[in-house]
Order: structure tokens, then C-alpha cells, then sequence
């Protein structure tokens, strides 16, 4: 468990530079990069939210973002450890508790998403460990009585070169932290970086590979009551009356009592609470959702898709285009409801007191749970404490402005009286709700007499995730949920006439960000589109291609790289197909070829070949492991995910009816990337969107059957 | 009261007959290193080896392993240096890692069945471990690695 006291030290000399805990504001993150860009005259923020240096020589690296696997703590940690000139084995990291300084000036949450952490602390990391160099150097320069611009840092040393004397990091903490903060710092030139682009290893695979990681499912207090909750069986289902007397029976079980959540079984351990929950009887009211179906919405959608939405973009007539096409394509694509099933099921531990909360938890996002809490528990800000466990997996679904693990944590406690630890069993996981948006797509693409496409005409329809939250004001734009048509809308062919327009269906079933959001639909919809154009036009999918990519070269160097790598174009043995898909996402742009056999109808993924440019690479390492992360979660969805509705329920529970890929389906990757010198943009979601359209395209390769309709288990084709 | 032998020492804990060994390990005897996934032996997440088998602890009863020797993550190695557990280290296998403890315990199953299993073999024996981080590439590799060097280890007399 890992606090960092803010009310200490660098709180105050914060609040003293600045004048107030307004203007903290200015010194969070992406406040501090436009300081820096513009060269202004505002001070650094103190370096101890970030980083410390102890007396035993320890540099301490304060994490702001969730480890969830995508190796968040040891990117940040090289950042610092770069301009600090730390000794790498000396380094540790702590979980930044909720704070003001922590949040994103671009949106002011404290939160780990949109592939958006590296790039972000990117200007934030760097100056820290810099401004704590300078003031070690100054603790030396002073203590030695020369000038600073003597000396120079190494390896958790300063020295002084001429005299050849030396002191550690750890000797010189203390005089350190009286040094006056830089009010500016020099950040170091690529060509100069020891540690930013090696494969450095991970902080955490040590004590991931021991059972020593801390988990939240592992949160564990004194006299700690475990409790399971029965969620509503259907989707909005109220409690009309509970039979509790077999269950309060049960060895264990202290107590059952209504939630606004459900109805939570408070007991002495998680089987106990099992037990009793079995045990329950309730009697649901079904309320308006009990006729819900997913095949009912899906025709409503596909009804809604025959009149153009709301227009998220418009270039030329694509009408009229259409109207004079020599050839035009019309198909319709749909795409299902997705689970995130982390490994880890939902859990959260809540101690409340009348005049404390304190929460362990596995969140992406701080800043709104601990806004929920607030609200729930009527206690000040600084009466909630969050404490950010590892996440066992998540992949969005631990972002939720409805806050719907904590909330529940913290009603459940309500009732407890007592330290409780919320467990999700993976059924209540599967079913809990927060899906990817379920999408229909209504598509109609004309290409001229040479074979060059001449409109594009897209139809969404998708429900809008951030609509009534606080995310709508910067995910909206003229009430338009932009993340829906993100990847649509902003397609980089160059095609004279597009329109991408979006209907927002409003009905009750809750959804959430899933790893690369509104792309993971729109990449596997056009790139599978402009697949099918190139057939059409007797092109070459990767020609094709490159040629309407011609003003975006970073679009055609992964896909010509990934191409190259994989052989495109070369003689494969019978069955064997390739397809190929393009893709930027959150800055970073991938490519894949996926190479499939097919036999007797059944499809096997057996080769992912990928490219990758996502700006500077910081470690590569953590890079392949994402992009080989990317592939499998994809697969998992494109092979066989799918939540299904019927009566207002959800269909699925466990791993048996939500197949995801096991080690003997697991295709050989690959993955190159693109040496840059750009500014490093995210890793963890990118390689999804195109993943999709790459094994939909290489089905039709291999088959002539297009996949216009995921995932391909529906079509029995594995 | 139920007795149970962990990782070498004899314990008693006072649970159901029916209560899952992964929840005794957990709750009761706060091993948390082995982990609740599924609940129905889908994962392998909450894998630990009953007499040197791996074992899906989470659908196993308490009551069906009075006298055996269990072994969890936590007692596999004395100092987490496990050959498989330097290999997970040298090729930074685990992501979020959670499935991790149960990938290894079915993995050293196999290793001690077959020290140097083919390709097949290891695909085989891991297909019931879910990894939704995808490190199914380097979980692999990662126990080739350890199996040559024991095999390494062996020729040189070692």
C-alpha cells in the first residue's frame, strides 16, 4: 500500500509559490507543458509530488496513473529516472494518492486512459526528476562550498570532476529538500538519453511472478467482513420483497439487507457470503426492461440506419457522387456488446466511518470515484481517501463516471457497519453491465471509372457512453459523441466526397469505454469497407491503400513495414491467406497482416504480423508487449465476443460461454517498430481498431467470404 | 475444524466441508498469491498443485484434500527462484500478472512431468489458463527457457 502525505512539505511550498490552491491547478500536468512550451516564468511544481530521494538512497517514483499491465509504473519510472540520472536498481515506485496536482489540465480528472499516460508524462516526469537533479547538485555545491556548474550527476551521485570527489543521492536528500525548487530546467536532447529506448525490465514482474502483488481482490483489514451483493437478474429490476431466513442461517452470514445495488450478503468470508446469497430468496419486480432484447434493439438500430444521423463530417456531394459511381457498393455491418472480463473480477474494500472513507481499490479513475464517494457519503474531500491497488486487467471497464463498483462498495458498507471488501463473483463480472457499445453501420461507397473511390457515405448507430456524465463536455462536440465516430470521421483516404453521420440510440443499457473505444467498431467497419473496395477495384489491398494514404506518410510506413515483414504478395500454401489492415488510434498509427488458414469452413489465426509508429519509443519491450496483448484481446473479441440480451438479461456468465483465446489458438506475432523522433504517443490500445478489419479481410482472402458481422463464432467459422 | 497441509506445515481452519480450498487459502490462511478468476475451473487462475498435480483450487472442497500436500505460489520456491519464476522475470512475462500464480504452478506441473516438453505439449498444458493481458507468447517462451536451462543444468552434472 503506498500514501504520500500532501499535507506535508511540498503542499505548503506549493501553495506558498503560488499564492492558493487555485492556481495548483496550473502546476497539474498538462498545465506544466504549456508552462514549459512556452518558456514561461512560473515555477516547477516541488519534484516531491513526484519523486524523492531517501537517506538509504532510494528514489521513489509517485506513479499518477493505474497499473493494469500496460507497464505504466516502469515507463514513468524511466522518465525520471533519465533526467535524474538515477541508478535504475535504486528505483521504486508509489501510487500517487488523489490530489489536485495529479489531474490532466486538458480535463481535469486524475485518471489512466485513452492510451494517453506516456504521452502525458512526457512533460510532467521528466521536469521533476531534472528540478530534483538540480537541487541534489546545489545540496553538493553547497555542502563542498563550489559552484554548481561544477559539478555534474551520475548514476545517483553527484561529482565534481576536477577533485574527483563524490556523494551519493542518499547523503545529499536531506540538504536537498531546502534547496531552492528551479524555476525552469533543461530537459535532455534525444541523442543524449541512457535509458528512454532500451528494454528496460518491468518494476513489477518480480512480485507478479511470486504472489506478492497486492491486488484489490487481496485487500485484506482487521475484521474485515467479505460480501457478495444479488444484482438485479434483469436490467433495471427492483426488490419487491426478500426471503432472508435460510440465508441469515447460513454459518457466517451477519447480515442481509437491501441496497439501492441489490441485496448485499455481509459475511465472515466470500463462501460464506456465497452461501448465503444461494440461500436467498428474492422477489423481483422486472420492471420496464423485461421484454429487452439485444436481437430486438439490433433491428430497431438497423431501422434507425435508413435515414442519415446527426453528420459528424462532410466533404463534396457524396450524393450526387454516388448517384454518377460506376460501380457502388451498399452493405450494412454490425458489430455486438463486449465484456472487458479482466482477470480480476470487480472488487472494492470501504471503510467507513462517520467521519472518514477510506477506499482500496483497483480504479482507472480517481478523481470521479472519489467525487462519487463524496457525494454518497456527504463527507468533505479530504475525509476520502483512495487507495490504488494493481488492477488485474481492466481495459476500461474501471473508468466508470457511474462509479458502479465503488458506489456499490460504499452502500454496502452503509449497511455492514463494519470494513468490507465487495467481491464481484465472474458471473456478476460477466453481467454487471458497462458494455462496449453495441454499433450498426449503414454504408454506401461509389468508386469512378479508373477504379479511384469517389464517395463514401457512413450511417452509425451506437450508443453515446459519455452522454449525462462528465465526460460529455469534452467527448461532445454540437452534441455529437465524437468517440463514437472517432476513426470514421476523421478517416485519412483521400476521398472527395464523405459523409459520416451518427444516430444515438437512448435506452437503458449501460455502456463504457472498452480498449480503444469507439475504434474498436469503426476500425474493423472501414478498414474492412476499404477492403472490400479494393477487391472491388481489382486492386492490391496494401496498393490501394497507400495510394489514397499518400497525404499521411506515417499511415503508409507501418502499413509498407508490416506488409514487408509479412511478405504480402507472396505464394502461401493452399488455404493460407493474408489481409491486412491500417489504423491510427490516439495518435499512434498500426498496421497488421494477419495471415489465416481455413479448412472444412473452420478459420485458424496463425501469424500477426504488426507495425507500430507511436512516436519515440520508450521502451520497446513494454511495446511488443502491448502490441502481442492487443492481438490476443482482439482475437478473443473477433473469434468469439459477444454479449447477447433475451427478457432483459444477460445471456453469458462464465469463460464457457465467453470464450476467450487460449494458448493453443495463440498465433505467432510479430511486431516492428518505427524508429521516430516525434513526440511518444500510447501503446496499450492502438494495435485493436485494425486488428478486426485485418482477420475479417484475411477470412475473405482465404474463403471469399465476406465478415460483415462479428464475432466469427456466429458464423460458426471456428 | 478441518486440517490441511500448506506448503509444508500441517493447519487447521475451522470451515465448511464444501468451502473451496482457494477460498481456505485465501480468507483463512491469507495466501493471496492464488486467485479467484472464474469460480468453475474455466482459468486456472487459482491452479495449485494437490500431491504435485496441478489442481483447479477454486472447484476443489476443502474436505477432498485432508492429507494431502498442497503447495501454493508462495511455497513452490524458497526465494521466488523457481526456474520458471526466473524465466517469468528474464522475459517480463506477466502484464497485470493477476492469472499469473496459477500460470506457473500449472506450468511447473508440467515441467516436473515432462522436463522438456515439445511446443504441442506446452500449448497443451496451458490451454486452461486464461491470459487477457495476451502473454501467451512469452508465458511460452518462458517456460522453454526454463526448461533448457534444466536440461542444461542436468548435462553439465549440475
Amino acid at each position: 500500500m503506498t500514501t504520500v502525505d500532501l499535507s506535508r512539505r511540498g503542499f505548503l511550498k506549493a501553495s506558498a509559490l503560488v499564492g492558493g490552491g487555485l492556481a495548483i491547478g496550473l502546476l497539474s500536468p498538462d498545465g506544466l507543458s504549456a508552462a514549459l512550451a512556452q518558456g514561461a516564468d512560473k515555477p516547477l511544481p516541488p519534484p516531491d509530488f513526484f519523486v524523492r530521494v531517501g537517506a538509504d538512497d532510494i528514489v521513489t517514483v509517485i506513479v499518477n496513473k493505474t497499473e493494469m499491465g500496460q507497464g505504466v509504473y516502469t515507463g514513468i519510472a524511466m522518465l525520471v529516472a533519465e533526467e535524474l540520472e538515477a541508478d535504475w536498481s535504486k528505483i521504486r515506485v508509489e501510487t500517487a494518492p488523489v490530489n489536485e496536482i495529479y489531474r490532466s489540465a486538458r480535463n481535469g480528472m486524475q485518471l489512466t486512459s485513452g492510451s494517453s499516460s506516456m504521452a502525458s508524462s512526457w512533460d510532467v516526469y521528466r521536469p521533476a526528476g531534472a528540478a530534483l537533479r538540480t537541487m541534489l547538485i546545489a545540496a553538493a555545491a553547497a555542502e563542498w562550498n563550489i559552484p554548481a556548474a561544477e559539478c555534474r550527476a551520475e548514476n545517483n551521485t553527484v561529482l565534481h570532476s576536477p577533485t574527483g570527489r563524490r556523494l551519493s543521492y542518499g547523503h545529499l536528500a536531506a540538504a536537498a529538500e531546502k534547496m531552492p525548487i528551479p524555476t525552469s530546467v533543461t530537459l535532455k536532447e534525444p541523442s543524449a538519453f541512457k535509458l528512454i529506448g532500451q528494454s528496460l525490465p518491468r518494476l513489477d514482474s518480480a512480485e507478479k511472478s511470486t504472489g506478492r502483488a497486492i491486488f484489490g481482490m487481496d485487500m485484506d483489514l482487521p475484521d474485515l467482513r467479505i460480501a457478495v451483493v444479488a444484482h438485479p437478474p434483469v436490467l433495471g429490476a427492483t426488490i419487491r420483497s426478500i426471503d432472508d431466513s435460510k440465508a441469515k442461517a447460513v454459518r457466517g452470514v451477519r447480515l442481509v439487507a437491501p441496497t439501492p445495488y441489490g441485496v448485499a450478503i455481509v459475511a465472515d468470508s466470500f463462501w460464506q457470503a456465497v452461501k448465503g446469497r444461494d440461500a436467498l430468496v428474492i422477489d423481483w419486480n422486472l420492471g420496464p426492461n423485461a421484454a429487452l432484447s439485444t436481437d430486438t434493439l439490433l433491428s430497431h438500430y438497423a431501422e434507425m440506419a435508413k435515414a442519415p444521423g446527426n453528420v459528424a463530417r462532410k466533404d463534396g456531394d457524396p450524393a450526387a457522387a454516388l448517384a454518377k459511381a460506376a460501380r457502388r457498393l451498399d452493405v450494412e455491418y454490425d458489430v455486438p456488446y463486449l465484456a472487458h472480463a479482466p482477470m480480476e473480477p470487480l472488487n472494492c474494500t470501504v471503510d467507513l466511518r462517520p467521519d472518514h472513507c477510506e477506499i482500496w481499490v483497483g480504479t482507472q479513475f480517481q478523481s470521479g470515484d472519489h467525487k462519487a464517494a463524496m457525494k454518497a457519503t456527504g463527507l468533505k474531500p479530504e475525509q476520502v481517501t483512495i487507495h490504488t491497488l494493481y488492477a488485474g486487467g481492466s481495459f476500461g471497464r474501471r473508468v466508470n463516471a457511474h462509479a458502479d463498483f465503488v458506489l456499490t462498495a460504499i452502500e454496502v458498507a452503509k449497511v455492514a457497519k463494519a470494513p468490507v471488501k465487495v467481491v464481484w463473483t465472474r458471473e456478476d463480472d460477466m453481467r454487471g453491465w458497462y458494455y462496449r457499445p453495441m454499433a450498426y453501420d449503414r454504408i454506401s461507397v461509389g468508386l469512378d471509372g479508373d477504379g479511384r473511390v469517389a464517395a463514401w457515405q457512413q450511417t452509425i448507430v451506437s450508443q453515446s457512453i459519455a452522454a449525462g456524465t462528465e465526460f460529455e463536455p469534452q467527448v461532445h462536440r454540437n452534441g455529437l459523441d465524437m468517440s463514437a465516430v472517432a476513426g470514421a470521421a476523421n478517416m485519412p483516404y483521400a476521398i472527395p466526397n464523405i459523409q459520416v453521420d451518427l444516430h444515438t440510440p437512448t435506452h437503458d443499457v449501460p455502456v463504457l469505454w472498452w480498449r480503444s473505444v469507439g475504434s474498436s467498431h469503426t476500425g474493423f467497419v472501414v478498414e474492412s469497407v476499404i477492403d472490400e473496395l479494393a477487391h472491388a477495384a481489382g486492386r492490391d489491398p496494401v496498393d490501394f491503400r497507400a495510394e489514397m494514404l499518400a497525404k499521411s506518410p506515417r499511415h503508409v510506413a507501418v502499413l509498407k513495414l508490416a506488409a514487408e515483414k509479412a511478405g504480402w504478395g507472396k505464394p502461401l500454401p493452399a488455404g493460407v491467406a493474408q489481409g491486412v489492415a491500417v489504423f491510427v488510434t490516439f495518435g499512434t498509427y498500426v498496421a497488421h497482416v494477419v495471415e489465416v488458414s481455413s479448412d472444412k469452413g473452420k478459420i485458424k489465426v496463425q501469424r500477426v504480423v504488426t507495425a507500430v509508429d507511436c512516436g519515440l519509443p520508450i521502451n520497446p519491450r513494454t511495446i511488443q508487449a502491448q502490441m502481442e496483448s492487443a492481438a490476443v484481446f482482439t482475437l478473443s473479441a473477433a473469434l468469439y465476443g459477444e454479449i447477447t440480451i433475451k427478457d432483459g438479461a444477460v445471456q453469458q456468465s462464465n469463460f464457457h460461454d465467453y470464450q476467450v483465446l487460449r494458448m493453443d489458438e495463440c498465433p505467432k506475432i510479430e511486431v516492428h517498430i518505427v524508429p521516430s523522433t516525434e513526440r511518444p504517443t500510447g501503446v496499450g490500445e492502438p494495435a485493436v481498431p485494425p486488428l478486426f478489419a485485418a482477420v475479417a479481410n484475411a477470412v475473405f482472402a482465404a474463403t471469399g467470404t465476406r465478415v460483415r458481422s462479428l464475432p466469427l463464432a456466429k458464423a460458426g467459422m471456428v | 475444524m478441518i486440517t490441511i497441509t500448506v506448503n509444508g506445515r500441517a493447519q487447521q481452519v475451522d470451515a465448511d466441508p464444501d468451502t473451496p480450498l482457494l477460498w481456505v487459502l485465501r480468507d483463512h490462511l491469507k495466501l493471496t498469491g492464488t486467485k479467484f478468476g472464474c469460480g468453475a475451473a474455466q482459468c486456472g487462475a487459482c491452479t495449485v498443485h494437490i500431491d504435485g498435480a496441478a489442481a483447479r483450487s477454486c472447484a476443489t472442497p476443502v474436505s477432498a484434500v485432508e492429507g494431502a500436500k498442497i503447495t501454493t505460489i508462495e511455497g513452490l520456491s524458497g526465494n521466488g527462484d523457481h526456474p520458471l519464476q526466473r524465466a517469468w522475470v528474464a522475459l517480463d512475462v506477466p502484464q497485470c500478472g493477476y492469472c499469473q500464480s496459477g500460470q506457473i504452478m500449472q506450468a511447473a506441473a508440467l515441467l516436473a512431468d515432462k522436463p522438456t516438453p515439445s511446443d504441442q505439449e506446452i500449448r497443451e498444458a496451458m490451454a486452461g489458463n486464461i491470459c487477457r493481458c495476451g502473454t501467451y507468447p512469452r508465458i511460452h517462451a518462458a517456460i522453454r527457457q526454463a526448461a533448457s536451462q534444466a536440461a542444461d543444468t542436468t548435462r553439465k552434472g549440475g
